[in-house]
């Protein structure tokens, strides 16, 4: 039996595409993902992100367990609805799952974790808690459910389903969130356009869902997320990082702080393993499409393709690769398509921002 | 459900039309673009290629997946559709009109033995569950 959010019903009066995502009965599209990611990237599409799992860390030195729990430094959260993106990692350095977390006092941190993880996270989670006699409370978040609003018209679609919100968002940074009423609104997301991720009890969740499509968003699915995601040149935990590889050839040093005295956990196999590899961003120059897995040549040895797909902003194919070290951005490399080898080139990612091409 | 009555249909969801000339025209079903997604790329088989039945003889791309496509019988390919390759979402708005190849059946009774409407249907139908 597959697990339903509480907007499992509305995306079904929508006509949505439902597919097994993780165990989860969730939306891929509502008819054309395509059509769905122009319009993030033009107007504003909202997405169920009610798989994700808030967590509630709770108690006397929350912040102290943090600090030695995460790769990135909790101490850069210093004002409550500050958040901050970061790798938690097993002590072989490998990372166990990517998360946010934010800051709301001194004895309340909220961390966001991924679906296909949920359970493993809460797991290690607890297991550090009684390990390190930490004696805090941790509390799954079931009971909230979470939209993504994304896109260029963001904001003005928050302001019109939310009657009152835009006085209490005002201002509000990117990485920053804010209590409205029952719901908690952060400016964060997964698209690389403005936008927020509202956190609202599960039970009011279809009424806010509807506001949102009243006040002119589109919902938009899981599909053109992942596509949306990899234009911006996003990590997807599992594809383009997992367990046996270190943040430090995924991409992600800049949330590894190794400025800090921290011990946290990792930390070690980190400063004593060689790094060989990098995470670089190609973008397909022959015709065809990118997909993950794919084998990639370059002069230093050969590498993977962590994470492919069809760029509907670029037009053409773009992928996240990791390849050996030593392959600048301009530099070509070829990719095993089937039966072909194509020729592509390696960027600087993200490929797109703010609806615009970077590459 | 789309499923036109007055074509044929494998079980790997290619359509196929039997022309007048005794060629067969082939294409993806309604069914397959719509677990697909919006197509993105097509590769259509070269021709003059003979293809044994059931040969992976063109590629469909979805921006969510890559699939082959079958030769339904045994032939040789006598077109390719260069307008798919060149506007992949026309197999999306027209299953039926964006055709991707032709091909001459070595034994022209063959399309006899491929899935009528209804045997389709029930296919799919039954996937479905």
């Amino acid at each position: 039996m597959l697990k339903q959010t509480p907007l499992n019903a509305a995306h079904r009066e929508l006509g949505a595409k439902m597919v097994d995502f993780g165990g989860w009965d969730m939306p891929v599209n509502y008819g054309s993902q395509i059509e769905e990611h122009h319009v993030v990237r033009s107007a504003c599409g909202i997405f169920d992100v009610s798989h994700m799992l808030p967590v509630d860390v709770k108690g006397e030195g929350v912040r102290a367990f943090l600090r030695r729990l995460v790769a990135n430094n909790v101490d850069k959260l210093q004002t409550p609805g500050k958040a901050l993106y970061s790798c938690m990692l097993n002590e072989r350095g490998g990372v166990i799952d990517d998360l946010i977390i934010y800051f709301m006092d001194e004895r309340w941190f909220r961390i966001v974790v991924n679906a296909g993880t949920a359970d493993k996270d809460l797991a290690w989670m607890q297991d550090c808690n009684a390990a390190w006699d930490a004696n805090l409370s941790l509390a799954p978040r079931r009971d909230l459910a979470m939209i993504a609003i994304q896109g260029p018209q963001a904001a003005a679609v928050l302001h019109a389903a939310m009657p009152g919100s835009e006085q209490m968002t005002e201002g509000l940074k990117p990485f920053n969130a804010v209590n409205v009423g029952e719901m908690f609104v952060a400016r964060t997301g997964y698209t690389g356009e403005d936008g927020y991720e509202v956190m609202v009890p599960a039970k009011s969740a279809p009424f806010f869902w509807k506001a949102l499509l009243e006040a002119g968003a589109k919902p938009a699915g899981l599909g053109a997320r992942d596509t949306l995601r990899l234009e911006a040149g996003m990590n997807l935990y599992g594809q383009d990082m997992d367990e046996t590889v270190s943040p430090l050839e995924s991409g992600l040093a800049w949330t590894v702080d190794l400025k800090s005295e921290r011990d946290f956990v990792g930390r070690k196999a980190l400063e004593t393993s060689e790094i060989t590899r990098q995470l670089v961003g190609l973008v397909l120059l022959d015709k065809g499409v990118l997909r993950a897995h794919q084998r990639v040549h370059t002069k230093h040895g050969t590498g993977e393709i962590t994470s492919g797909t069809f760029s509907p902003t670029l037009q053409q194919s773009i992928a996240l690769a990791r390849i050996p070290l030593g392959i600048a951005p301009g530099e070509m490399v070829e990719v095993e398509v089937r039966d072909k080898k194509l020729q592509a080139n390696v960027v600087k990612y993200p490929f797109v921002r703010n609806g615009k091409a970077l590459i | 459900m789309n499923i036109p009555a007055d074509l044929k249909y494998t079980k790997s969801h290619e359509w196929v039309r039997v022309e007048a000339d005794g060629s067969l025209t082939v294409g993806i079903t309604h069914h397959a673009q719509d677990l697909l997604g919006d197509m993105v790329f097509v590769e259509t088989p070269a021709v003059g290629r003979t293809v044994s039945a059931g040969e992976e003889c063109a590629v469909v791309e979805s921006v969510k997946a890559a699939s082959d496509v079958y030769a339904p019988v045994a032939g040789e390919i006598t077109a390719g559709n260069a307008d798919v390759e060149a506007s992949p979402e026309k197999i999306n708005q027209d299953p039926y009109g964006a055709w991707m190849f032709k091909i001459r059946p070595v034994d022209a009774s063959a399309a006899n033995g491929l899935l009528d409407a209804a045997a389709y249907q029930a296919l799919v139908e039954a996937e479905a569950h």
